[in-house]
């Protein structure tokens, strides 16, 4: 019972860190049609730049906010230089070049980080908590607690700012939405610092403990944001935060177990979040929350 | 000039440049270096694959990053249908004669298409990419986790394809010459390529060209509409499937043949990613462009590395400063991938079109006929918003 309440805990906080990075990919997509494959690249890139600047000695939120300042500039010039100029011609062209540009990303982040891995630095360590009877990782709870924090600023940004307002309207309808004076680009450009800063703060937490620190393997958890933001309904915020939770629960207790498993034989908890996609899928073709395409003839 | 005749000259001109790229292709391993041929053998498999998906995104408009998976059936099929039976606790073998084992294998990645159909029944656009993509950590999982079929993380051997006596492999003591040219098992595979090439091609072209073709292009230009003039969708959506996953265990096939020796890990999420980028690249729903976009990526790595010396900033070894060749090589192959898009959205075949017709004489027209509409990316731009309100219907 003990083992089921701990795998939950670690199963919702590791859910919370993916629902940051699927929305991430979500409010890009949403808001510019545009499916960011280089969103992986961002959160090597920031995440690495956190560990470089707390290991020159800088204070751990020192770090990160250098990590995410970094971060947000590579994303507005790779949403200026890249992304604006072709976006109008072929979204599935821009999708491309996202892969072109993560490539580029995470050949620097591995090339620099060679065969090290660095801790990022945070002031949780591999210290425990007792929560409700169950022992788990403070960084566990921290990640609880930061992407909830995160979560709940975003939405309140969307439901209450005059730039949440326009984002809103543009993923809505972008043709009226411009024609209403919403300016495309300039809410071309916040979804893109909107998506990096989601990923830094996410990449921190899928390097810090239980994991050893940023490696070229942290990468690979990123791709969990795909099926995490399709589960949820692609065209949906909240719809993310029910996916990446979804999925961090199904991959933490397909782990935690394994042994009851083995028929599935050994790692099966790297497929695992895709069956449940697949599965959910099935019943409902555009997600949890996703809108239900209209037909028009 | 009338501008029936410019069509007729250039049409006749495109066929003058198809024989002689096919002559080239079959006088190539005659001069070429062993690298290059090396290099051409993996291209033609990545071709095969290529014209594979172009089908299915291009043609039937269904997205999917599944093809390395297929690619992996067809690869891991002929291996396991064409190897002897080995020891007992080892990899098992079904010991058929290879053309066999070949058909079999394609049969195979084919069944597995019309499986996966039932999903892309049901799911549309990005949200059937990415549900495809959990096919490929699924293949992953089957191909380490089976191991008296797959061999398991470290692979298995492929074994030679023959062909009516006459092996496609090294023969000890009895190499091939041809006009004094020692034909080892590069170029013999060459042939096979420059054969399974030739053959999708002429596949692609009459399936698009074909009573199911047409079906496949009223699905993708609007699944509504093609049920309203009679086409069956799941039918066509499955056929779809079918073709192209068919094609990917042919390219998968070859790919074993240059491999010879297959491991899990070349067919990964990358491997299904480096696909969709070469039909991008090359353009969406055109066979020519997907040759050429199959040949940039899947050779633009290997070629980087090879010139790598000659490449600025690139450093001896990885302490000596600068970055080593395959560090080079990937910066490249990714700014390649950036530099030519941007350039041209529509790939390389919206590119020749543009050459084609500035050497026609023609002003650059940018429209020349329709491009094939976007892959449908789930809440895509609808145009029919410019004429109407979108007001949702029920």
């Amino acid at each position: 019972m003990e083992k089921l309440l701990q795998l939950l805990f670690s199963g919702v906080a590791l859910g919370a860190v993916y629902a940051l990075l699927a929305l991430g990919f979500v409010v890009v997509f949403k808001a510019t049609q545009v499916v960011n494959f280089a969103h992986a690249g961002l959160l090597m890139v920031g995440t690495y730049c956190t560990a470089r600047f707390s290991a020159a000695g800088r204070p751990f939120a020192v770090a990160v906010l250098l990590g995410i300042a970094v971060t947000v500039g590579l994303a507005l010039v790779i949403e200026r230089a890249f992304v604006r100029p072709v976006v109008q011609r072929s979204v599935v062209a821009v999708a491309i070049m996202t892969i072109g540009v993560d490539v580029v990303l995470q050949t620097e982040v591995t090339r620099r980080l060679g065969i090290d891995i660095l801790p990022v630095g945070d002031p949780w360590g591999s210290a425990t908590v007792e929560v409700l009877g169950i022992t788990v990782p403070q960084t566990r709870v921290a990640a609880l607690v930061v992407a909830f924090v995160v979560l709940g600023c975003f939405f309140a940004w969307a439901r209450f700012s005059d730039w949440g307002v326009a984002m809103r309207a543009s993923a809505e309808d972008h043709r009226t939405a411009e024609l209403m004076g919403v300016r495309l680009g300039r809410v071309s450009a916040i979804v893109w610092v909107i998506a990096a800063v989601l990923a830094v703060v996410a990449g921190v937490f899928l390097g810090a403990f239980p994991s050893p620190g940023v490696s070229p393997t942290t990468s690979a958890a990123a791709l969990r944001a795909f099926p995490a933001a399709i589960l949820g309904g692609l065209d949906s915020t909240g719809g993310a935060l029910a996916g990446g939770l979804l999925i961090g629960l199904a991959e933490t207790l397909t782990q935690g177990y394994q042994d009851q498993l083995s028929f599935l034989g050994q790692g099966f908890s790297a497929v695992m979040p895709y069956v449940v996609m697949v599965a959910v899928l099935l019943v409902r073709p555009t997600g949890l929350f996703g809108t239900t395409e209209a037909t028009r003839v | 000039m009338s501008e029936a005749d410019t069509l007729r000259r250039t049409l006749s001109g495109r066929q003058a440049a198809r024989l002689g790229l096919l002559a080239a292709a079959l006088v190539a391993p005659l001069y070429l270096d062993a690298f290059w041929v090396q290099v051409g053998v993996f291209a033609f498999a990545a071709m095969v694959a290529a014209l594979g998906l172009n089908l299915l995104v291009g043609e039937a408009g269904q997205l999917s990053l599944a093809h390395s998976f297929f690619i992996a059936i067809g690869a891991y099929g002929y291996t396991l249908f064409a190897s002897p039976p080995g020891e007992p606790g080892g990899e098992i073998g079904w010991d058929l004669p290879p053309l066999a084992a070949v058909a079999l294998a394609v049969a195979a990645a084919g069944v597995a298409g019309l499986l996966f159909s039932p999903i892309a029944a049901r799911v549309r656009g990005i949200y059937l990419g990415v549900a495809s993509l959990g096919l490929v950590f699924l293949g992953q999982h089957i191909l380490v986790n089976a191991e008296p079929v797959t061999g398991g993380f470290n692979g298995r051997d492929v074994p030679p394809l023959t062909v009516a006596g006459f092996s496609f492999d090294d023969v000890p003591g009895e190499t091939l010459h041809v006009l004094g040219v020692p034909f080892t098992r590069v170029e013999k595979l060459w042939y096979v390529g420059v054969v399974a090439v030739a053959l999708a091609w002429l596949f692609y072209r009459n399936v698009r060209a074909s009573r199911a073709g047409r079906a496949m292009h009223a699905v993708r230009d609007g699944e509504t509409a093609a049920a309203v003039m009679g086409v069956d969708v799941t039918r066509f959506k499955g056929a779809a499937f079918l073709v192209s996953s068919m094609l990917a265990g042919l390219g998968g096939v070859l790919l074993a043949l240059a491999f010879h020796h297959i491991v899990p890990e070349t067919f990964g999420v990358l491997l299904a990613i480096e696909y969709l980028a070469m039909i991008v690249i090359g353009g969406i729903g055109s066979p020519g462009g997907t040759l050429g976009g199959a040949l940039f990526v899947s050779s633009l790595p290997v070629v980087l590395q090879r010139y790598s010396d000659s490449l600025p900033f690139v450093a001896e070894s990885p302490t000596g400063g600068g970055v080593t060749a395959g560090v080079a090589a990937r910066f490249c192959y990714g700014a390649a991938i950036v530099g030519l898009l941007l350039v041209e959205p529509g790939g390389l075949a919206a590119l020749a079109r543009r050459v084609r017709l500035r050497v026609a004489g023609r002003p650059h027209r940018p429209a020349l006929r329709p491009t094939p509409a976007a892959i449908d990316l789930g809440d895509a731009v609808d145009i029919s918003d410019d004429v109407a309100p979108a007001t949702p219907n029920p």
